[in-house]
């Protein structure tokens, strides 16, 4: 019977995990303090450009965006293959644009609705024909101040 | 009275709970992308209004075909080449501007068939409704560098030891305290001034 007797010694020792939880709890904080809450989905493609003369801007700063570019896959049976607009959750034409600037413009406090700044976040592939449609509207609404967001070139 | 022992607590589920924080925290949020090229839009023009008399020797043209070619000034050139050739241009100062002052810290040839002076000099961009934004904002990057780099040169040798960019980007952001923006804004007026971006862009041409 003694064949089957538990070995008491020479097994290895059960790891200390008691270092875990503040392994975890630092990961979380990198976590918390480098990214974002997801504020849109996005339901287009997005393969921003590049660029290296780029001005970061503050998250403080007013800023209304403006999403384009090719839908979806899961999107493309009812919204087509062409590029598109997408203003917050929806897509959207270039002639809702101006409607969408002010009603955004009327969310900001007074002293900063001249300071706001709209933020295209378009993917490369589009063509420029829908950018000029969208910077003609955004010249009829008096919101010029644009930044093309844009991906910091590694060289 | 004999001291009750207080029973330790069990944290063995805490590195649960943490990773539950953890894998909610990695769903919700992104990693956001917020930087870009900031630019200005010209203003809505009237109608009735004659565009000003340039001289061609004052435009330097750069235009994208759907293809995402370049064509500067008549000529084909690749976007790595852009940067140099636009620098060139508003650096050229063969001449003086409106107040008749001649451009003393410009380092161009003074080469008489280029701009005549960096107030007066022009940068006209123009696109195809086919370009893509790709090309279009390597295009833009480039030309913006070019300023930048002027004025860069410019803001080092006024002010030694102080960085162009890196003081535009402090005067820019928002939790900068007032003073120091303050300080700031004469010096980089004084620069923006010396090269002011006049970077016009044309409507598209419709095929």
């Amino acid at each position: 019977m003694s064949k089957f007797k538990k070995k008491k010694d020479g097994g290895l020792p059960p790891v200390n995990t008691a270092a875990l939880p503040d392994i975890v709890f630092m990961l979380l904080f990198f976590f918390m303090t480098v990214t974002v809450m997801k504020d849109n989905t996005l339901k287009i493609k997005q393969q921003l450009p590049s660029a290296d003369q780029l001005h970061t801007l503050d998250k403080k700063d007013p800023v209304i965006y403006i999403y384009a570019g090719e839908p979806l896959d899961q999107f493309k049976a009812k919204w087509g293959s062409s590029a598109k607009i997408q203003l917050n959750d929806s897509f959207k034409e270039v002639t809702d644009i101006a409607q969408y600037i002010l009603s955004e413009r009327a969310d900001f406090r007074q002293d900063q609705q001249n300071k706001i700044t709209t933020a295209l976040k378009v993917d490369g592939e589009t063509n420029m024909g829908l950018i000029s449609d969208i910077k003609q509207e955004l010249r009829d609404v008096n919101a010029l101040k644009i930044n093309y967001i844009a991906n910091k070139k590694s060289e | 009275m004999p001291k009750r022992a207080i029973p330790e607590i069990n944290a063995g589920s805490m590195a649960d709970i943490a990773f539950l924080l953890l894998i909610f925290f990695l769903v919700t949020t992104t990693f956001e992308t917020n930087s870009g090229i900031n630019r200005k839009l010209p203003p809505p023009q009237p109608e009735d209004v004659d565009p000003p008399i340039i001289r061609q020797r004052n435009i330097f043209t750069v235009v994208v075909n759907k293809n995402d070619q370049l064509l500067v000034e008549d000529q084909l050139m690749e976007v790595t080449d852009l940067r140099k050739a636009a620098m060139d241009f508003l650096d050229n100062g063969a001449s003086t501007n409106d107040q008749g002052e001649n451009c003393n810290y410009c380092k161009g040839k003074k080469d008489p068939e280029s701009s005549d002076h960096p107030d007066k000099a022009i940068i006209s961009l123009q696109n195809d409704r086919e370009t893509s934004y790709k090309t279009y904002i390597e295009v833009q990057n480039e030309l913006v560098a070019a300023y930048n780099e002027l004025r860069a040169r410019e803001y080092a040798r006024l002010y030694p030891g102080r960085d162009y960019l890196a003081d535009e980007e402090e005067y820019t952001t928002a939790k900068t305290p007032e003073e120091v923006k303050d300080r700031l804004k004469p010096r980089l007026e004084r620069v923006k001034k010396m090269y002011p971006q006049k970077l016009s862009e044309a409507e598209p041409k419709k095929n």
